[in-house]
């Protein structure tokens, strides 16, 4: 795929090459030292945690997991641009940005399990469950854009989707309903290249994705999405504008999953080239940030070890909290249908006491 | 009191709840400045303003993703659906995402909101416009589904629809709009959802039906008694989910024999999910099986063959004779 400049019906956003050379000095975002090397610890901590949870995925100690490796600059650099009473609308990848944002990472575990404990997001995160229908985060999104602007409040919405689910109407639904109310809604197009197995020259012939936002007549840009400081400074642009009544965006992360698209048997050796992932490799996004901080004289091969350390002690952490979470019975899902239930599932909900000895 | 069809019934209830709670918001498509394409929003943008009545772009999903987002947020939306036969755009968001967001999110969000969709055959409507889909709602746990059948009845259950605080879908048959007027208070009622109502005693068979079918099955009923001699025992469910098993079970220990009468086809709608529980909670008081009063299973028929494929007070009556003799 040409990731040239000048050809594109969009803009493109470059910030740092991939020695972690700054290329776009006029686009370097304003982030203090501190918050350089939070960014750095946040992906090296990801990438961390993706690779324990492939493990634990693999020893059927985790269920449902979609690997992130490789899309932690899109994930964190995005994420990191919003603020805490912004509202996240994940996909089933985007397990990340919903822990950065407040989801505590235990609960993340639950969700992966399959335990309702993993939905119960805490008060004041202002995160909703990862979303399985591929689309749906996006008209959703729309809908909470439109109840802050309503309510006069200054937040904004934020959701995610990668280059197959740009395909479904949903996608376009979303961002042209945030585009007609002009409501405060970012949405992140996470371009890995491969919806499983299908490019995503299957999926349009569109050059780019973020040219989809001319569709909505809303702002769209592509980014390159290993860079961090580039997803930052896109986001942050796109986050800013729709906080202060500038309505929504449309922003494109070109990126690659260095993974299968999820532990439940996908082998991306049947549709990707060993040279296709070298090219990637290539581009990893921890590594030209790493250069770049080391050369600021931000970051060491003793601030790495530590976040190694940290990730990992957090993950065990975590996994015994998720382990411990006491087992759903039947009653309590019965009872967490509706707000007060209706007499016909009372009844089932007798029996099923009676099933459980209560 | 004053004199309402059911589309006025409708309107007064969407206004009384605007004007009660802020957080209600209507929209859809033409429900703005147009007042709706039945009229049932007419006059509440103008008096409510653009910020709580409101038009949509045309996309049904997005419609009610809109709601979803809205919902969670606060705010209790009253999205319409200009017509159920529309409702398969929009299913994922009404079955996968609104039904289940309570139970997913463990509590912590919910959905308060109030799918208004018109239905229903008679008026001579294009394709896809009347399709009697309830059934397809009544197999969706997390969802109420309530259809009326007159103007006092759709009030009180709509203002009770817009206060519950789980997602509820309200259907409004299309010809029982201006078919006739009732009485109905001015202020502001409710009706219980699962909880149906006995519109005609009888002791010698029970009907249960919803819909436009209850006034059908209660000419009948008044047609057969002339003819027969016999009383039929006409129930309106008003709410098919939750089903009031309650009041039928109490009519079939009386008569001891029923039937179901819907417009949907034989294999769709509540008749069977209603013997299904009629079989569990009343077979030990049943003199005869309980039987379907329906169209065949075909796709919904053609403006011009309406009339001879939805059920009439004659094939209702056929039905009763032969399910009194079996």
């Amino acid at each position: 795929m040409s990731t040239a400049l000048g050809s594109k019906p969009v803009p493109y956003l470059q910030v740092l090459d991939t020695e972690g050379n700054v290329v776009n000095p006029d686009r370097m975002p304003d982030l203090r030292d501190e918050q350089l090397r939070e960014l750095m610890r946040r992906m090296v901590f990801t990438r961390i945690w993706d690779q324990r949870a492939i493990r634990l995925a693999r020893q059927g100690r985790l269920g449902f997991y979609a690997p992130v490796s490789g899309q932690e600059a899109s994930m964190i650099g995005s994420e990191f641009a919003t603020a805490r009473e912004d509202f996240i609308l994940p996909g089933y990848r985007d397990i990340p940005q919903a822990v950065w944002h407040g989801m505590p990472m235990y609960q993340a575990f639950l969700y992966s399990k399959g335990h309702q404990h993993g939905g119960q997001i805490p008060e004041g995160v202002n995160v909703l469950m990862p979303q399985i229908i591929i689309g749906a985060q996006y008209v959703q999104c729309a809908g909470v854009a439109l109840a802050f602007k309503l309510k006069g409040e200054k937040r904004v919405a934020v959701t995610y989707t990668g280059d197959g689910g740009t395909s479904q109407g949903d996608f376009y639904e979303g961002i042209n309903f945030a585009g007609a109310f002009h409501v405060p809604a970012v949405f992140i197009v996470q371009n890995n290249q491969f919806a499983i197995s299908v490019p995503v020259r299957l999926q349009t012939a569109a050059e780019t994705l973020a040219q989809k936002a001319v569709a909505a007549g809303i702002p769209g840009i592509q980014v390159d999405g290993n860079d961090v400081l580039a997803v930052y400074a896109a986001t942050k642009e796109a986050v800013d504008r729709a906080r202060s009544g500038g309505g929504p965006s449309l922003i494109e992360c070109l990126t690659f999953r260095f993974g299968p698209h999820s532990m439940s048997g996908d082998d991306p050796t049947r549709y990707r080239t060993k040279e296709l992932e070298h090219e990637w490799e290539q581009k990893d996004p921890l590594v030209r940030f790493r250069l770049f901080l080391q050369r600021k004289g931000l970051w060491t091969e003793e601030d790495e070890n530590a976040v190694i350390e940290e990730a990992k002690n957090a993950v065990n952490e975590a996994l015994k909290q998720a382990e411990a979470t006491p087992r759903m019975t039947v009653t309590s899902l019965i009872d967490s249908m509706f707000e007060q239930l209706p007499a016909d599932l009372l009844r089932q909900r007798e029996e099923f006491a009676a099933e459980e000895g209560n | 009191m004053a004199q309402m069809t059911m589309i006025q019934a409708i309107n007064h209830a969407l206004d009384l709840e605007l004007a009660r709670d802020d957080k209600v918001l209507v929209f859809g498509e033409d429900v703005g400045k147009n007042g709706g394409v039945f009229r049932a929003t007419e006059g509440l943008q103008a008096k409510y303003g653009e910020q709580r009545v409101f038009d949509t772009p045309l996309a049904e999903s997005g419609i009610a993703g809109l709601a979803v987002g809205l919902a969670i947020q606060g705010f209790r939306p009253v999205p319409e659906i200009q017509f159920f036969g529309f409702v398969f755009e929009a299913f994922d968001e009404i079955a996968s995402q609104a039904a289940r967001m309570r139970y997913r999110s463990g509590g912590r969000y919910h959905c308060p909101i109030t799918f208004r969709a018109p239905f229903g055959g008679g008026v001579k409507t294009p394709e896809l416009h009347a399709d009697s889909l309830e059934g397809l709602l009544l197999q969706t746990p997390g969802i109420k589904v309530v259809i009326p059948s007159t103007p006092y009845d759709a009030k009180g259950l709509l203002i009770t629809s817009i206060r519950d605080n789980d997602p509820v879908f309200f259907l409004e048959h299309m010809k029982l709009y201006r078919s006739f007027r009732q009485e109905v208070p001015e202020d502001a009622y409710t009706i219980p959802l699962g909880v149906a109502n006995v519109v005609r005693e009888g002791k010698d068979i029970t009907v249960i039906a919803y819909g436009a079918m209850v006034h059908t099955a209660l000419r009948a009923a008044d047609e057969w008694a002339k003819t027969s001699g016999l009383q039929a025992e006409v129930i309106d469910l008003r709410t098919i989910s939750p089903l009031d098993i309650e009041t039928i079970v109490k009519s079939i220990k009386k008569t001891h024999r029923a039937v179901v009468v819907q417009e949907a086809q034989r294999s769709a709608g509540a008749a069977a999910e209603i013997i299904a529980q009629i079989n569990e909670h009343a077979i030990y008081h049943l003199e005869g099986p309980v039987l379907r009063i329906t169209p065949p299973d075909t796709v919904y028929p053609f403006a011009m063959a309406e009339d001879d494929w939805i059920p009439s007070p004659q094939r209702v009556i056929r039905g009763l004779e032969k399910a009194m003799n079996l």
